[in-house]
């Protein structure tokens, strides 16, 4: 973890109210594991004081990227930001997804809009190629799905207005797939059980439930990153907590610091917004 | 030229502090900042059992500064001393604790547990977090009830001892010289101001709490007065907090009255706010050839 200006070498739209940022910084692209975050600092800000936090895209040598999307006054201004402009980042900060080994849990991915780019590092680093289920309200909203299919990844993807792919919620091919593999995906045979499959979800706490439920259901094992409203980012303030189950009940853990990849059994759902 | 300030026997090796509950328990900020050229470091409010605080939505952005109503989530005073107080012991500077209860009872207990530890620096009592049921600021907002914490922790405890008081009075001038006259050896001014923030399309409270307190640069003129108001009654100590970014803002405090400062808000956007006032501060004392901090409290001319 490191705070350091950091300059914009790029800021393009990618679809509709989507923004590709990437920035040089070399430091935190090599620390960065997959399912981190970064908390920047947008100067032209001024009286809107606190960092912004944003998942990890994509780290190489030494750039890091984001994928945003502009939903308020802090990514409005972020995408006004050109080339050479300089940002405070801190980062790579949090707890991310756990790599499976070599030989080890094949990886299903559910990702909801922009909860697709917290997971392209895992992707791109876990030995054994997996499905990624897409999901979003229209076809603007799919990201990045180009990128998962150069890593050799299967991608399906819905949308809730059947404008690409699948018609409805992400949800509904995941549950195909588990319930009637039809997977072309690495080491599966036609009409075979994936292997060893676990899965890795981000996007809306809705759907991170949703998909909980599915794994609960299906006894399997789920990595569910946390999207929260943050304010330090480095687990002083206590905003971005979320209920998480201790031997003697549950407690408030911090998505920035315990998280913001949790166990999806350890959640309580019940409590959780 | 001299940065070093007292409070009761505590020497600080400059004034500037972190403000509780902006600052964890040191340990969070290690990796960002060198601890050991703080002043101190103020740590989050501490009773004596764990506490789960309030629900999320916790904390919104409001135009120069925040609203929070965390609800003192916190480990106890046992889970503190087993998870954190290691770490903050190594360090060279003083750890200040911030602690409170329900009762006045539970206040002198926490008192005495931390007097036990051994090495505590200061003990902060916090008589006015505007986000809990009990506790907290009904203490800070009776000057009788006030009295009785303070003279019930100064019998706990030979520590020095802070008081912070709450803005949410019509005159801090009662409940500074409440604090003073039962043993307190300084007082923090301020907390967060009572406030609330609405979501126009969803019509709902920003936080789940409805309102919670107010920092942040947005309330540094207010603060600055209070430290004002206290100053002329008091001849303890005062720790001036509120809003403070850069040397120029706790200068300020320290014109108005203040023997040292705390950075609050601002540590969540820029964790360096601290060690930057300092340098500051003796840029300024350099600038303006003065040789002792000291000599800046309470130095406003009013003619």
């Amino acid at each position: 973890m490191v705070e350091q200006p950091v300059q914009v070498i790029s800021n393009e739209r990618d679809t509709d109210a989507y923004f590709r940022l990437v920035l040089r910084a070399p430091e935190i692209a090599r620390a960065t594991q997959p399912g981190q975050f970064l908390h920047l600092r947008i100067p032209p800000l001024r009286d809107a004081l606190l960092r912004r936090p944003f998942s990890i895209f994509q780290a190489n040598g030494e750039t890091v990227s984001i994928l945003y999307k502009t939903i308020g006054k802090g990514t409005d201004m972020l995408a006004r930001m050109g080339a050479g402009e300089e940002l405070s980042a801190i980062g790579p900060l949090g707890h991310g997804f756990t790599v499976p080994a070599r030989g080890g849990e094949t990886p299903l991915l559910v990702a909801g809009g922009y909860g697709m780019a917290a997971m392209y590092l895992l992707a791109e680093r876990s030995p054994q190629k997996g499905i990624v289920f897409v999901g979003g309200r229209r076809r603007v909203d799919i990201l990045c799905e180009a990128e998962f299919r150069k890593l050799g990844w299967d991608v399906r993807v819905a949308t809730e207005d059947g404008s690409y792919g699948e018609k409805g919620l992400v949800t509904q091919p995941l549950l195909a797939e588990i319930q009637n593999p039809k997977s072309k995906a690495e080491s599966a045979r036609p009409a075979k059980q994936i292997q060893n499959p676990k899965l890795f979800a981000c996007g809306p706490t809705p759907m991170l439930k949703a998909v909980a439920k599915i794994a609960e259901e299906h006894k399997l094992a789920a990595e569910i990153s946390m999207d929260e409203h943050m304010c330090c980012g480095v687990g002083v303030c206590l905003t971005c907590v979320i209920p998480v189950k201790t031997a003697s009940g549950w407690e408030y853990q911090r998505t920035c610091t315990e998280g913001p990849v949790f166990d999806s059994r350890e959640v309580v759902w019940e409590v959780a917004k | 030229m001299n940065l070093s300030v007292s409070i009761g026997k505590l020497t600080l090796q400059n004034p500037v502090m972190v403000a509780s509950g902006t600052f964890g328990y040191g340990v969070e900020y290690s990796r960002l900042l060198d601890l050991n050229q703080l002043g101190a470091v103020v740590v989050k409010g501490i009773r004596l059992g764990p506490v789960r605080g309030n629900p999320t939505p916790r904390t919104a952005e409001v135009t120069s500064g925040m609203l929070n109503a965390i609800g003192l989530q916190g480990p106890g005073v046992d889970g503190f001393v087993e998870k954190y107080w290691p770490f903050l012991k190594s360090l060279r500077v003083p750890s200040i604790i911030n602690i409170w209860g329900t009762t006045v009872e539970e206040y002198a207990e926490v008192a005495r547990r931390f007097d036990a530890v051994g090495g505590v620096g200061a003990l902060e009592l916090n008589v006015s977090c505007p986000n809990i049921k009990e506790g907290g600021a009904q203490f800070g907002t009776d000057p009788k009830l006030l009295a009785r914490v303070v003279a019930a922790c100064r019998k706990a405890t030979t520590l020095p001892l802070i008081t912070k008081l709450s803005p949410n009075v019509t005159s801090v001038v009662p409940y500074a010289l409440a604090a003073e006259a039962e043993g307190s050896d300084a007082l923090s001014i301020t907390n967060s101001f009572p406030a609330m923030a609405i979501d126009i399309e969803t019509r709902r409270p920003k936080l789940a709490n409805v309102t919670g307190g107010l920092t942040g640069p947005c309330i540094k003129p207010i603060a600055i007065k209070l430290v004002w108001d206290a100053r002329r009654a008091v001849k303890i100590p005062i720790i001036g907090m509120g809003g403070i970014q850069s040397a120029a803002d706790a200068i300020e405090f320290f014109l108005a009255g203040a023997n040292a400062v705390a950075i609050g808000t601002a540590n969540f956007y820029e964790p360096q706010t601290a060690l930057a006032v300092i340098a500051g501060i003796q840029d300024y004392l350099q600038c303006h050839n003065i040789t002792d901090i000291r000599e800046l409290t309470g130095a406003v001319r009013l003619s």
